[in-house]
């Protein structure tokens, strides 16, 4: 059950960056997982709600993009999708394959911004 | 209103992975060996760690110990009888160590010095799943999987067997009561980290222990 600490810094990262937007609000977070992450999205996005309750975050939602594997294979040199998490194997010739290219992302892909129209600023330079 | 998309491409974990960065730049520099033990709960990390700290000892290696559990310094206890320093890591709560967590007890560690050290163990809470996410700055995880706990373990959890660099099978003394599948459970291991080292111990009867300290000393070595 690591979820809540994962939402927590999703809110944590998310107050930083929309703090350069002064009167926005945040409308969605999108979110790019890789299927070897060992987040579940269901138990994610429950603790998500729990954790921007009374936040200036509460009600903005949160969409998950889960990106399949992605193996390297030596023999046949190229990158490819392979089905599900059950076996590493290139789904072209077969071999084993330990060269994971993708599959454990766990990043803040965007954020969706509302502003009001009036005065648009100058968003105050972002903190890397 | 007018709506704005701002690119973030930000690790979410991001703080968690510049302190691991940081104590893994520190780890290399001290030239101390950092293994992070993870498993499920009662797989046999502590008694496993136990072996292999007085078995280091007895070879005249420096070894210490972190170790992490929900509550209580049992296994803390046991592993000092080893003559070896550890100190616990009460998380209160929280299914897994956290480099912050690793940072704060490394400070004020009482007669332990990184740099005096040959090996730092850290046994992680126990738990298949959490643990994957953070990283601790280790050079070597280390996944352990009992003869008792079904050889379907790495399917079940892939993250965590995917992110280890070595794999224990323990309690091998009761693999034959429990009509444990060696073949099957090497398999599945195979297929979730191809290629991946693999021992097969008993923290009770010493059996497989050459073979991990042969390992262990092949890893320390400066390369
Ligand atoms: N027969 C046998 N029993 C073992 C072996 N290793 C551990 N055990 C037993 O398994 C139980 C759990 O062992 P621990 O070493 O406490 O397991 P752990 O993984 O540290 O447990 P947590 O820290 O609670 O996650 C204890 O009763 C041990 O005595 C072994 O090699 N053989
Ligand atoms: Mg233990
Ligand atoms: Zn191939």
């Amino acid at each position: 059950m690591h979820e809540l600490s994962i939402a927590a810094s999703i809110v944590e990262s998310v107050t930083e960056s929309a703090a350069a937007y002064p009167g926005a609000r945040v409308k969605e977070v999108r979110l790019r997982v890789g299927a070897l992450a060992s987040v579940v999205e269901d138990s994610l996005k429950f603790c998500w709600e729990l954790a921007t309750e009374g936040s200036p975050l509460a009600g903005a939602a949160l969409v998950i993009n889960i990106l399949p594997v992605i193996l390297h294979c030596d023999a046949c040199g190229v990158d490819t999708e392979i089905a599900g998490v059950q076996s590493f194997r290139c789904p072209k010739c077969g071999e084993l394959a330990a060269d994971l290219r993708q599959g454990r992302e766990l990043e803040i892909e965007s954020i969706e911004l509302e502003e009001p129209d009036s005065v648009v600023p100058d968003p105050v330079e972002e903190q890397v | 209103m007018t709506t704005r998309i701002v690119e973030l491409r930000r690790g979410i974990l991001k703080k968690n992975d510049e302190l691991a960065a940081g104590l893994r730049h520190q780890f290399t520099s001290a030239g101390v060996l950092v293994l992070n033990l993870v498993s499920s709960p009662g797989t046999g990390k502590t008694a496993f760690l136990e072996r292999t700290l007085r078995e280091l000892r007895a070879r005249g290696a420096q070894a210490a110990a972190l170790v992490g559990d929900l509550e209580t310094d049992n296994d803390a206890r046991r592993l000092a009888a080893s003559g070896a320093p550890v100190r616990q890591i009460n998380t209160h709560g929280i299914c897994h160590l956290d480099a912050e967590m690793i940072t704060r007890h490394l400070e004020g560690w009482e007669g332990v010095s990184l740099e005096g050290l040959n090996y730092l163990f850290i046994e992680n809470v126990g738990n298949l799943v959490c643990p994957s996410s953070y990283d601790l700055g280790e050079r070597i995880r280390v996944v352990l999987l009992s003869v008792t706990e079904g050889e379907d373990k790495p399917l079940k959890y892939p993250g965590l067997f995917n992110s280890a660099d070595a794999a224990v099978i323990t309690k091998i003394d009761l693999a034959e009561p429990c009509g444990f599948d060696r073949e099957l459970a090497l398999h599945n291991i195979n297929e979730i980290r191809p290629g991946i080292r693999i021992f097969e111990t008993s923290a009770k009867t010493g059996a497989g222990m050459d073979a991990w300290l042969a390992y262990l000393a092949e890893q320390a070595r400066p390369s």
